[in-house]
């Protein structure tokens, strides 16, 4: 046993000296031992990627024997916290940001600097940012999605629409909807983030993204008058009645049929949503995109983003093996693989990929790549840290329902905000 | 004259520790495993669950020692105000123990009904006893199919009678008792076997002679019946006490701990704050498991004592 380790210790000493000079021309180094990978894409597309995605690995790795587990993608949100600590894997899915604060913090995820130090990184150059923390790096995406309001372009046609660019245009819109006798935009708060999402376009629209990020930051109280400024345009269409009746009640699934049927106009969703659009009967011709409008003049652009990720684990038992995977992950014709439109259906990361063939691919990437100078962010849950995350989203769910409690809601969210950042 | 002193070749064999022991010492080894279990998953977690109360852990790194912070920061002891949330989950904790209460009057009178020699009666004892054998997930989703705003069957069956809809689950005035009448349906069910089982054991000699004394109705209930049936009404009480007091599941599926945690429980803070999607405080946690634990204790001193007293009633 002891024998059999030390000669695969020698080996992989070997291998690396070799992969220096391999790399260059092929992902070929001989790796072996075992490499564990807990996996959270546990929905059908997601799964049958990841498990593509090993199959290749293992193909270009013969002797490296692969693990690999697939945990439910709500469950790993709270597993992963025992899965890094005790035997931990040696690679697993996380995100972006400050979702990977506490495992940074904590020293369970191991620094991939080096890794971004290879030329071939520079292609993913622009999510960089979102994987660094303490100047270092501490992860790799594998694939991101826009953020943008999904519409019935059918019912926009029937009222003699078009797609808002200014937040004037967005409210003649919507009071005509609403005329029609639907609603402007159906949502699902049950679960919070929704509501997150519209905070994010309405602040940083309202504010600019430098202003976001400093109140993600907590260095901006949410009691300031530019916080109630963004809130006071979101009351604007809480009191025109544009988003549907009990959205507390509903999933951001079970909120999905209100669009389907024709009930509401529009969905302010990540792309994702638009797998569940066609599978609820809608077809291209009916549904479209657009950018959420500018509300004020000077500000430019910030989209929302996410990113997910693939992390090493600091007790990672094989680091070599674990490298050479993160390597191809982000491989320019495994990202052009991985993320077309018949897998998993989002963006490559990595700047030389393909983009999918998909209108909302095209559309999402041409607007994220030429029109959001003003940044890009990953989302309420992930640039705010974990806690004030989710009292912020119960906040702003809160205001939804009953936007006259705005005063104590801000109270209550400067009083969170004191604590956590302390 | 010498004796010839015949060896003894048969000794009495010297008795063993445990052979003299024996009847002191069995008891103890049959509960030696309950006990050693009842330490390592009871005993000792309970007392690491006030350790880490008295520190600030978000379960990865160190752990900070706080001392009695977090309770301070709960109770809001000092300058600061009581967590309104651990205030609002401490009220819905107290609704819920006064409301869950009715499933006993209830459970009884459903036994009373069912406590006949009708043709098939087994039948629908097994129909009213089937909600405790459901999973209570099960049951949560059931009920929030019920109450639905818009095609759930509430509705529909008020608006036969011309109200308007009703949206239980997303008004914070309602979805605490929205969700307790769920959790009544199957702790209904539960007390109602109780009693059951109760009435088998009601002494028909005694229903007799009370008859021939002319009681019969409420009086017959609440004279001759009733004190019968003390047994089943404590167990009753006592697991309809600790239902409550755990009430957790049903909130989790009906709502989340929502809108905007008007429903949230003890219980239900607790795992959010420390083991949830966005909880990184273990020691808050634990802090306001600790103050459950003492809620609790309060109602199983009860529940002991007056087992004790019976006990030595029996004597």
């Amino acid at each position: 046993m002891t024998l059999q380790k030390t000669s695969a210790w020698v080996a992989l000493g070997v291998s690396s000296l070799l992969a220096g000079a391999a790399f260059a021309e092929s992902h070929g180094a001989a790796l072996s031992g075992d490499l564990k990978i807990i996996s959270d894409m546990s929905n059908p597309a997601p799964r049958a990627v990841m498990e593509g995605m090993v199959a290749d690995f293992q193909e270009m790795h013969p002797d490296l024997n692969i693990d690999l587990t697939i945990v439910d993608r709500e469950a790993w949100k709270t597993q992963i916290r025992n899965a890094l600590g005790a035997n931990p894997p040696d690679v697993v899915n996380w995100y972006a940001a400050n979702r990977m604060l506490p495992y940074v913090n904590a020293g369970l995820f191991a620094d991939v600097s080096d890794l971004w130090a290879e030329p071939e990184f520079e292609a993913l150059a622009s999510t960089k940012d979102a994987m660094t923390i303490d100047g270092a790096q501490w992860g790799v995406p594998y694939t991101y999605y826009q953020w943008g309001v999904y519409y019935r372009k059918d019912i926009y046609e029937e009222l003699g629409l078009s797609e808002p660019a200014t937040w004037e245009e967005e409210k003649a819109n919507c009071q005509a909807i609403l005329d029609s006798g639907r609603k402007c935009y159906t949502i699902g708060t049950k679960f919070l983030w929704t509501a997150g999402g519209w905070f994010d376009y309405l602040n940083s629209r309202t504010n600019g993204y430098d202003f976001h990020m400093e109140l993600a930051r907590g260095e901006i109280p949410w009691t300031d008058e530019r916080v109630r400024q963004t809130f006071a345009n979101w009351r604007e269409l809480i009191d025109m009645g544009a988003f549907i009746d009990d959205h507390q009640t509903y999933s951001w699934q079970e909120a999905v049929p209100f669009m389907v049927n024709g009930e509401a106009a529009a969905y302010l969703m990540g792309n994702f949503s638009v797998a569940a659009f066609r599978d609820g009967g809608l077809t291209d011709d009916q549904l479209d995109f657009y950018q959420f409008p500018k509300i004020a003049e000077d500000v430019d652009y910030a989209e929302d983003a996410p990113t997910d990720t693939f992390h090493i684990a600091s007790g990672a038992q094989n680091m070599e093996a674990a490298k050479a995977f993160l390597r191809f992950v982000v491989s320019e014709e495994n990202q052009t693989k991985i993320n077309a439109g018949d897998a998993l259906g989002q963006l490559p990361v990595n700047a030389n990929s393909e983009i999918g063939e998909d209108k909302f691919l095209q559309e999402g990437f041409d607007m994220l790549s030429n029109n959001a100078s003003g940044g890009i962010m990953q989302f309420f849950d992930r640039d705010f840290p974990a806690e004030m995350a989710s009292v912020g989203m119960e906040g702003l769910q809160e205001f939804m329902v009953f936007p006259d409690n705005l005063d104590d809601i801000l109270a209550r969210l400067e009083d969170a905000r004191a604590r956590i950042y302390e | 004259m010498t004796y010839a002193t015949v060896p003894d070749t048969h000794p009495p064999a010297p008795r063993g520790w445990y052979k003299r022991n024996q009847i002191a010492i069995t008891p103890f080894l049959f509960l030696a495993p309950a006990i050693l279990f009842f330490a390592v998953y009871v005993i000792i977690p309970i007392g690491q669950s006030f350790w880490i109360s008295l520190h600030e852990w978000d379960g990865l790194g160190e752990a900070e020692w706080v001392g009695t912070a977090n309770y301070e920061r709960l109770l809001g002891i000092g300058e600061q105000n009581m967590d309104r949330k651990f205030e609002t989950s401490f009220w819905n904790n107290i609704k819920w123990l006064i409301l869950y209460l009715l499933a006993i009057p209830a459970g009884l009178f459903i036994a009373l009904f069912l406590n006949q020699t009708v043709r098939g009666i087994r039948v629908y004892k097994s129909l009213f006893f089937f909600p405790f054998v459901i999973s209570q997930v099960v049951v949560g989703l059931v009920f929030s199919w019920f109450y639905l705003p818009r095609e759930g069957l509430l509705n529909a069956l008020i608006g036969v009678f011309g109200f308007g809809p009703v949206n239980i689950l997303g008004d914070p005035s309602m979805a605490t008792y929205g969700i307790i009448a769920a959790g009544l349906w199957p702790q209904t069910a539960y007390c109602m076997i109780l009693y059951l089982t109760g009435l088998n054991a009601v002494d028909p000699e005694q229903v007799e002679a009370a008859r021939l004394d002319g009681a019969k109705g409420w009086r017959m209930l609440w004279y001759v019946i009733l004190p019968q049936l003390k047994p089943a009404t404590f167990i009753a009480f006592v697991v309809t006490i600790i239902g409550a007091l755990r009430s957790f599941d049903l909130i989790s599926v009906m709502t989340n701990g929502g809108p905007f945690g008007s429903t949230r429980v003890l219980s239900f803070y607790m795992f959010e704050e420390s083991l949830s999607e966005f909880g990184f405080r273990m020691g808050y946690g634990a802090a306001i498991a600790v103050i459950l634990f003492f809620i609790m204790l309060a109602f199983i001193v009860y529940f002991l004592w007056s087992m004790y007293q019976d006990e030595k009633g029996a004597r």
